[in-house]
């Protein structure tokens, strides 16, 4: 299996990545050899084997439904890069 | 293709004509947020309507470096809900990231459940028409609430309070099949999540929404045809009508011979119709995968047998069981089991009430008492009329002391100043008149003023004769007994 | 006369030095600055350095509460030293922007878990940050947007990566001790690059809250230290349960200075054959042979053996890691903080993939595609799924030479430091420079870095160290035997 530019193009775009020409041109050329090389996991016999998805045995982290102490609004907006009063602003959403 | 000839009944809306041609499918999506002190994975107040931004920390923000820590209540109020629409609980369960872009979801991905959810393979009954009908449950999993977004001109303003608050997320299985089916479907299920008192339901504030996917089928067809999915529905009513249009919208193009196309429509409730959504996104690749940062959660049957002790009786037990201990028809049970505490004080009335022969405390609950209720925007339960006090003011009706009209005032009173019945009736003179003398002369009086119905009742007017029942009424202002009256007047005018 | 400057010592010998109050931790503060302020226009191993006015410190707090936080028994007493922290360790108020543009401006409106528990400790917390491969993504701080960090040892070569610029002011003096963070080998990497110590603990005893995260399932923060007491003093400060990390272990932290001096006689030590195969230089595989022989001399019986599956350890960290870096990476798009793309008139996606476009450096990138590659629709189970069941085999391997040995042997890096320059067109070549770290971070298990040598043209070289989970303990107590009788820890680079 390997990667092809469309794929990368739209791979990028599902990412919100913006790629020009040139970038996607020499990406794409990176990625095929990655892959080339992270196909040999192809090679690996994994019947019967459970993936690993959290390496520590432990279950049910819960914490109790107790009040925390939240930010300010003007904390929470201190590094925003446009606001409105107490609102984050973007660019208006077309639906 | 030949043009479809047009069979529905004219003048019959096409989402009752169902049975002619067509066979709706509908699936509901509710979410609902869960009644918790705090966000589903941060410490945050999940209180409504606060300033913007103002019950947010580095964790439902998103920020960088900010890590999520599951709610132990919102784990249980999850696996209450679960149990009661009847769902297997899992006995591992993890949380997923669900990926994506939008503005109001700060880290640009969702946690929610994908392919080991908290349950499935539940169902919820409904009752109408008569019949039960069973509702499939697919599947009911705990996910986080996205933020709220204002449109203005040019620009977007984002408010996470509300990011981060617990969801829960109930899949219907495509069992439904008319608009009204989905309303009864809604009310129950907003009815179970009240009982158990995890949720505030109210779809106003927004912590009740639903979505819809509908299509519709020849009946001859086993194939589904082509679903629509519906959004913006604000109210359960709302709900119905976008899903009576669609069908219409839907049968009119097939009708047609025209194709069905798989989008999302959103319900105008101005216009009254629904709109395509204009952009037409191909389909969403969430890329899921199993939430690092949460551990999974195994659920024993020690957690499931306690959190199902906690389960109080539900509707539909409930409802049985009323019919059964108080004879009660279906219906009216149903009434009264809408709300937890409409039925528990309907209950205690029920209780009260001296008589093995319930009927005339259910009326009362059902008819005037439901009425007050509706008239003030309240439970009946908000009525501060003690069980004492309704029971004596039905057995007032019941002896004849008072009228059913009567009554109904007297009851208005009551709510109004608290005052008892019997000194409502004894201050106001309401005593209904059953003295046969009395009445002989009110109705002896009454003929002779009103020679015209007379003789149209021995004419074979019945009609007539009700009229002056109404007369002596009037001259009594109310207080005969209409029965005695009525029979008065029959002996009197028998010729 | 040599006087040794106050910088140049371990902060084990400042400690000493403060409670016999023969300095200040003003005094020592001040010859750092003054240390930076001199080398770092060579070395860049910080970034964002105030070179306009003295200070580029600022005091922790200092209260007096801070002693009865501490666990009875150990003698960790921090007062006064400073720590150096990469720049991708939240510290409220201080920039914090993982050394990339997309970050620029960030100030945490909180402290990250490590950072409170250095201030009550009574630490000092440098607000300059050190230098790193912009976030963790590279094993030679050449991905920094602010240029790479200079090996001490050699200006011409890389420190390693990504914690080089920790690794660099450390091995420079220009530290007294750092935090790194390691996901691949961040740490243990440039510490042997830059011949100085750096532990990775298991994963889940350091919290990761307030660390930027790359890979959820295999970031750890740790310390990098001039030698090995120095890095058993600041795990005993660092490491704890930590409510706020559903990831974290609550398992009781020992005292790690109190195995340092035990004996290492008869300690069973694992050699694994696929570790000294083609790609491992002459030079660094002799040093490492050296180093073992004198274990052996100490009294640790060696043996080799087989982790059958190290040939796809990369393969399969680099679908992990990608995959939950992808996911981790997509808050960064100029909603909430950092660079917002100012181009004219965008729409929201246009702003998305501007922001990110600009933003983001070219590795970055490569790896957020990447990863949203094997994760996305058709190619999941080829790629993300397979790696996790891989991953299983990988940590079998470990489980099984942990039933019978002690630890494992490596060497940390098949090379040297390399040229500036040299790897960077090539992203394979630099992923496989991480051939030894890779296989700790996805078994969870603890791997520490101690120097054990020079090459011929003065390069350090690095022993790695691996041991069960949660047994830290032990590769002190081996690591510290080794060092004690060597003199790679009292070498310092000529700058």
């Amino acid at each position: 299996m390997t990667i092809t530019k469309e794929t990368v193009s739209y791979v990028a775009h599902l990412a919100r990545i913006q790629l020009n020409p040139r970038e996607l041109e020499k990406l794409s050329g990176q990625l095929k050899d990655i892959l080339d090389f992270i196909n040999k996991l192809g090679k690996v016999d994994i019947k019967n084997v459970n993936p690993t998805s959290h390496i520590l045995p432990i279950n049910n982290v819960l914490r109790d439904d107790q009040p925390q102490e939240s930010l300010s609004a003007d904390k929470a907006l201190e590094n925003a890069p446009h606001q409105e009063g107490n609102f984050f602003v973007v660019p208006k959403i077309i639906e | 293709m030949p043009m479809r000839m047009n069979r529905i009944r004219p003048g019959i809306p096409r989402s009752q004509n169902f049975s002619m041609d067509y066979e709706t499918v509908i699936g509901l999506e509710v979410h609902v947020h869960l009644k918790t002190k705090t966000k589903v994975f941060c410490g945050c107040s999940t209180e409504f309507g606060n300033e913007a931004n103002s019950q947010v920390c580095p964790v439902c923000l998103g920020f960088p470096g900010s890590l999520p820590v599951l709610n132990k209540v919102a784990l249980d109020y999850a696996i209450k809900a679960a149990l009661a629409l009847n769902c297997k609980v899992q006995e591992y369960t993890k949380f997923d990231r669900k990926n994506y872009f939008y503005p109001d979801l700060p880290k640009n991905y969702q946690i929610s459940q994908y392919d080991l959810p908290l349950s499935r393979d539940g169902f919820l009954d409904i009752y109408l028409d008569g019949k039960n009908k069973r509702i499939g449950i697919r599947r009911v999993h705990l996910e986080e609430d996205a933020g709220k977004l204002i449109h203005k001109e040019d620009i977007s303003l984002v408010d996470f309070n509300r990011t981060g608050i617990p969801l829960l997320e109930i899949v219907s299985q495509p069992d439904i099949n008319s608009p009204q089916e989905a309303y009864e479907y809604l009310t129950a299920l907003k009815s179970i999540l009240e009982y158990l008192e995890i949720s505030d339901c109210d779809m106003e504030k927004g912590s009740l929404r639903c979505d819809a996917n509908i299509s519709i089928k020849e009946k001859s067809q086993t194939e589904l045809g082509v679903k629509t999915e519906l959004k913006n529905m604000n109210s359960f009513k709302a709900a119905k009508e976008a899903l009576a249009f669609e069908i219409e919208r839907q049968g009119e193009l097939l009708d047609k011979g025209k194709a069905i196309i798989q989008e999302t429509r959103l319900w105008d409730a101005k216009e009254l119709k629904t709109l395509s959504m204009r952009t037409k996104e191909e389909a969403m690749d969430y890329h899921y995968f199993p939430e690092p940062d949460l551990p999974p959660f195994v659920i024993t049957d020690k957690k499931i047998e306690e959190i199902k002790k906690a389960i109080p009786e539900l509707p539909q037990e409930k409802k049985l069981r009323f019919m059964k201990e108080y004879g009660l028809s279906e219906y009216e049970a149903k009434v009264l089991v809408l709300s937890k505490r409409g039925a528990e004080c309907a209950e205690e009335r029920i209780k009260a009430y001296p008589d093995k022969n319930k009927k005339p405390i259910v009326n009362f609950l059902i008819g005037p008492l439901l009425s007050e209720a509706n008239l003030r925007n309240v439970g009946i339960a908000d009525l501060n009329v003690s069980a004492h006090d309704l029971v004596e003011l039905v057995e007032f009706v019941n002896t004849d002391t008072i009228s059913n009209l009567v009554s109904k005032s007297v009851l208005s009173e009551m709510i109004e100043s608290r005052e008892a019945s019997a000194s409502i009736i004894k201050r106001k003179n309401l005593i209904q008149i059953s003295d046969t003398d009395v009445l002989k002369n009110q109705a002896e009086e009454v003929i002779k003023e009103n020679p015209k119905s007379v003789q149209d009742y021995q004419g074979g007017k019945n009609n007539a004769l009700m009229f002056l029942v109404g007369q002596v009424m009037k001259k009594t202002k109310g207080k005969a007994n209409p029965k005695v009256v009525q029979e008065i007047l029959r002996r009197l005018l028998k010729k | 006369m040599n006087k040794v400057n106050l910088n140049e010592l371990t902060a084990h010998e400042l400690l000493g030095k403060l409670k016999k109050e023969q300095t200040t931790s003003e005094e020592i503060l001040s010859i750092l600055v003054k240390r930076i302020k001199e080398m770092d226009p060579k070395v860049k191993a910080y970034v964002r350095v105030d070179k306009s006015n003295g200070q580029t410190g600022h005091l922790s707090c200092q209260q007096a509460g801070g002693r009865q936080e501490l666990a009875k028994g150990q003698t960790n007493l921090l007062k006064g030293i400073p720590v150096s922290i990469k720049d991708n360790i939240c510290t409220e108020g201080y920039n914090t922007e993982c050394c990339s543009k997309i970050l620029e401006g960030f100030k945490p409106p909180y402290d990250a878990t490590v950072i409170k528990k250095l201030k009550e400790a009574g630490a000092l917390i440098l607000d300059s940050k050190t230098n790193m491969d912009e976030f963790a993504f590279g094993s030679s701080t050449e991905n920094s947007f602010f240029g790479p960090t200079h090996n001490p040892w050699n200006l011409d070569c890389v420190p390693g990566g990504s914690s080089g610029g920790s690794a660099a002011a450390v091995a420079a003096d220009e530290a007294i001790w750092a935090l790194g963070s390691d996901t691949g080998g961040s740490i243990r990497q440039p510490a042997s690059f830059c011949g100085v110590v750096g532990l990775k603990p298991t994963y889940g005893r350091v919290s990761r809250y307030g660390l930027i995260a790359f890979a959820s399932s295999l970031d750890q923060i740790g310390p990098i230290t001039k030698d090995v007491r120095d890095n058993a003093l600041l795990m005993n400060v660092i490491a704890a349960y930590d409510p706020k990390d559903s990831t974290s272990v609550d398992l009781k932290v020992p005292d790690y200075t109190k195995s340092l001096g035990n004996d290492i006689k008869g300690m069973k030590v694992a050699i694994p054959a696929e570790y000294f195969i083609e790609g491992l230089e002459a030079e660094v595989k002799h040093i490492v042979e050296e180093a073992v022989n004198k274990l052996k001399e100490l009294g640790a019986d060696y043996k080799r053996v087989s982790l059958p599956h190290t040939e796809y350890a990369v393969g399969v960290y680099y679908i992990i890691a990608t995959a939950e870096a992808s996911s981790n990476l997509a808050r960064f798009d100029g909603v909430q903080y950092g660079f917002r793309s100012k181009k004219p008139k965008q729409s929201l996606i246009e702003m998305y993939k501007n922001t990110r476009g600009d933003g983001f450096g070219d590795e970055a990138k490569r790896r957020i595609i990447l990863g949203t590659f094997a994760l996305s629709h058709g190619y999941y189970d080829a790629y993300y799924l397979r790696a996790l069941k891989v991953r299983t085999l990988i940590k079998q391997d470990f489980d099984r030479v942990f039933k019978e040995f002690d630890c494992i042997i490596t060497p940390t890096s098949p090379t040297p430091a390399f040229k500036i320059g040299e790897k960077i067109e090539d992203p394979l070549k630099m992923y496989l420079s991480d051939i030894y770290t890779i296989s700790a971070n996805l078994a969870g298990i603890p791997a520490i870095s101690i120097p054990c040598g020079f090459t011929k043209r003065g390069l350090p070289v690095g022993l790695q160290i691996l041991a069960k989970p949660f047994n830290e303990e032990l590769l002190f107590q081996l690591a510290y035997a080794y060092e004690q009788n060597t003199p790679w820890h009292t070498t310092k680079p000529k700058l």
